[in-house]
């Protein structure tokens, strides 16, 4: 039993914490596609792109719990780009599919050269960032094809487009995509988690800073308590987001490194787990807190929130947006009573 | 990260899901000699305080086997523990500050409930201000004489003795003294107070210079701030509202939502499971804030029984087992420190705020 980062995993973090730190991924209101590709290479040399990509395949083979890590940290920093699609989701696809499609693209993805989207309706019916990506792929229960971006859409989130996909040449049938799909939402929750608290620190900053009728606006208990609530939200979005992961790690038993975890909650001796719901609880919740907090945040801030210049908008946008990309809270509360009906 | 059980924890889960389910009783308990009766029961298997040390009756049970504990208890659907206020507020201060003596003397007739505790922290003028408690210590021959009004003393009216602060000294916080003391002393009376449900859960008890012998002190005179917050703490925590109750109860929802789906609640049904869920992984992890602990559970608690009241409709209010739960509910967000007093901590201790001018 133990739902707390291994020393590691809180070590990698902070390394890539202080990366994106000492060199932010200043992305305006510009959609320089250039500038956006240029976060990759940085990615890549810190290891994020290859976190989910077996060794074999120049990846290092990392499980869901370092995945949750590392992306909470690129939420924390508004880091844009498709990250769910191409960090977590396609290469836990390419995985399930093998053959030729894993050994073409997943060196390629691991290495940073390479950026993946995707299409998955319902939860995802517009591919993200298209124009950025090399290999984009069209998702269905059936099969997974090649995908043919058509009319490009730009997000409330500035440094985000959404392209309409067609889908094209089959890539494979049969493929068990759940356990892809739920890595991507996975990712995105802990991407929420990690703005959730980027927005909380910079309310607090702001509060402790920022006087008016002679004292910080932090000494105002209407103050206070919103950023106390936004606490409390954090706080116990983050339990499930690790159970999440846990969730869908494969038991160690089986053989490591191939195939999906099917079988996750089987023969486990311990407490239950179940992955569409927990990681749907998991969403749920991140999304919730992370959107109280983009709320509170611009609250507190006031109308230097609302500029541009400030850079708050920047979490605030893609907080709202991420809690609807890869499934709505409405679609994941659904899943969670759906297999809930189902063990009873 | 892992959610696995060793084969301790899986063994004690085993024994506890068998133990209970041959001894829970089939109807509820009525009256407190069958509630004292249960607790020897617990007390006899050793379950009564598992994470105690085992000297004192315990297990010396790390807190994970106390939660699974909990879980189990009230997925079996046992009994409330009419020894609550010792087992949980009572029994951590004394294991963190009491004297070896008494430990020994108390601990033990507690796990049996031969001793049934109240606790006795506020006062007419002092409930969310705690530290402007009036009632009196006198230092006398051998010991103390205590004086003042105490109320909200949960289980005061069929409770043995009981546990409080008491003024000692003029400093607003170092000169308070955590006192023990018998409610069938010369000098005691204790007056029920009828709740919102028609009991006599809490009373409020009037103290004519009662004596308190120097071994009822606990911790040092004056420093019952210091050592009551530690109480706090844990009423504030887990131990007082398991995630256990949350679990028993989510299920309880989702099942009678199943039984008779209404759309239009869906979604609180699913967020009561999450928070449940939420609850129960978050207890799993290191120790956190007790403030926000408490304001997450005392309204999982509310959000939970409201959902359930509206999905029962006009029948919700002719059904004990959900209009009990949701009056017991509505007490969370006040006692121990309101959702008001929680917020205030959690700003500005561990946000890092400052001082609030209120």
């Amino acid at each position: 039993m133990n739902l707390t980062p291994s020393p590691e995993q809180a070590q990698f973090a902070a390394a890539l914490h202080d990366l994106l730190t000492e060199s932010p991924v200043g992305v305006g209101p510009n959609r320089v596609g250039s500038e956006r590709a240029g976060v990759w290479a940085r990615l890549a040399g810190v290891g994020v792109t290859g976190l989910l990509v077996p060794e074999r395949w120049g990846g290092s083979g990392g499980d869901p719990s370092d995945l949750v890590v590392a992306a909470e940290e690129l939420g924390h920093h508004a880091v844009p780009g498709p990250l769910a699609e191409s960090v977590a989701a396609v290469p836990a696809l390419l995985r399930a599919i093998g053959g030729g499609a894993a050994d073409e693209w997943l060196p390629e993805l691991a290495a940073g050269r390479l950026i993946a989207t995707l299409a998955a309706p319902p939860w995802l019916p517009l591919a993200a960032d298209a124009d950025l990506a090399g290999l984009v792929l069209h998702v269905t229960p059936a099969s997974v094809r090649l995908a043919r971006p058509g009319s490009c859409h730009p997000s409330m989130d500035a440094s985000r487009q959404l392209f309409e996909v067609s889908p094209g040449e089959l890539v494979a049938t049969g493929v068990p995509a759940a356990h892809a799909l739920d890595l991507g939402v996975l990712t995105c929750s802990a991407q929420l988690l990690g703005a959730a608290r980027a927005l909380l620190e910079a309310s607090i900053r702001h509060a402790v800073n920022r006087v008016q009728f002679g004292h910080p606006i932090g000494t105002f208990q209407a103050v206070q308590h919103l950023l106390a609530d936004v606490a409390v939200a954090i706080e116990f979005a983050r339990p499930l987001l690790h159970a999440a992961a846990v969730s869908l790690t494969p038991p160690a038993t089986t053989a490591a490194g191939d195939g999906p975890a099917s079988g996750a909650a089987a023969g486990r001796a311990g407490v239950d787990v179940c992955p569409p719901r927990d990681v749907s609880a998991a969403k749920v919740a991140c999304g919730d807190a992370a959107v109280l907090a983009a709320r509170t945040a611009l609250q507190i801030h006031g109308a230097i929130g609302y500029t541009e210049e400030h850079g708050l908008g920047r979490w605030l946008t893609k907080v709202r947006v991420l809690a609807l990309a890869w499934g709505t809270p409405s679609q994941h509360r659904a899943r969670i009573m759906t297999e809930l009906a189902r063990h009873r | 990260m892992n959610l696995d059980l060793d084969e301790a924890a899986l063994a004690f889960r085993a024994e506890v899901r068998d133990w209970l389910a041959e001894h829970v009783p089939e109807r509820s308990l009525e009256g407190h000699a069958e509630h004292r009766e249960w607790e020897r029961l617990l007390a006899g298997a050793r379950l009564a305080a598992v994470g105690w040390p085992a000297e004192y009756g315990g297990r010396d049970a790390p807190p994970l086997h106390q939660l699974l504990f909990e879980e189990e208890y009230h997925a079996a659907g046992a009994p409330m523990r009419i020894g609550q206020n010792g087992l949980f507020l009572l029994a951590p201060t004394l294991l963190a500050h009491g004297t070896g003596e008494q430990k020994a003397r108390i601990l033990p007739p507690m796990g049996r409930a031969e001793t049934v505790w109240a606790q006795a922290w506020s006062e007419p003028e002092a409930g969310s201000d705690l530290a402007a408690i009036h009632s009196r210590a006198r230092r006398v021959d051998g010991g103390w004489r205590i004086s003042g009004q105490k109320t909200w003393s949960s289980r005061a009216v069929v409770a043995d003795r009981a546990f409080g602060l008491f003024r000692s000294g003029e400093s607003r916080h170092r000169g308070l003294t955590y006192l023990m003391f018998d409610l069938r002393a010369p000098g005691v009376s204790v007056r029920p107070i009828r709740q919102i449900d028609g009991r006599h859960g809490f009373a409020e008890i009037f103290l004519d210079e009662v004596f308190v012998p120097d071994a009822d002190v606990l911790g040092e005179p004056g420093d019952g701030w210091r050592v009551a917050m530690g109480t706090a703490g844990h009423e504030r925590g887990v131990t007082l509202r398991s995630p256990g109750r949350f679990l028993a109860a989510a299920d309880r929802l989702v099942a009678a939502w199943n039984d008779a789906p209404d759309p239009a609640l869906h979604d609180r049904v699913a967020d009561a499971w999450i928070g449940a869920r939420a609850y129960r992984m978050h207890s799993y992890g290191p120790p956190a804030s007790p403030s926000a602990t408490k304001l997450f559970w005392s309204a999982l608690d509310v959000a939970l029984h409201e959902t359930a009241l509206d999905l029962r409709g006009p029948y919700a209010e002719i059904d004990p087992e959900w209009t009990a739960g949701y009056l017991f509910a509505l007490a969370g967000p006040i006692y121990a420190g309101t959702d008001q007093i929680q917020r205030d901590i959690l700003a500005q201790r561990v946000l890092g705020l400052p001082r609030s001018t209120r």
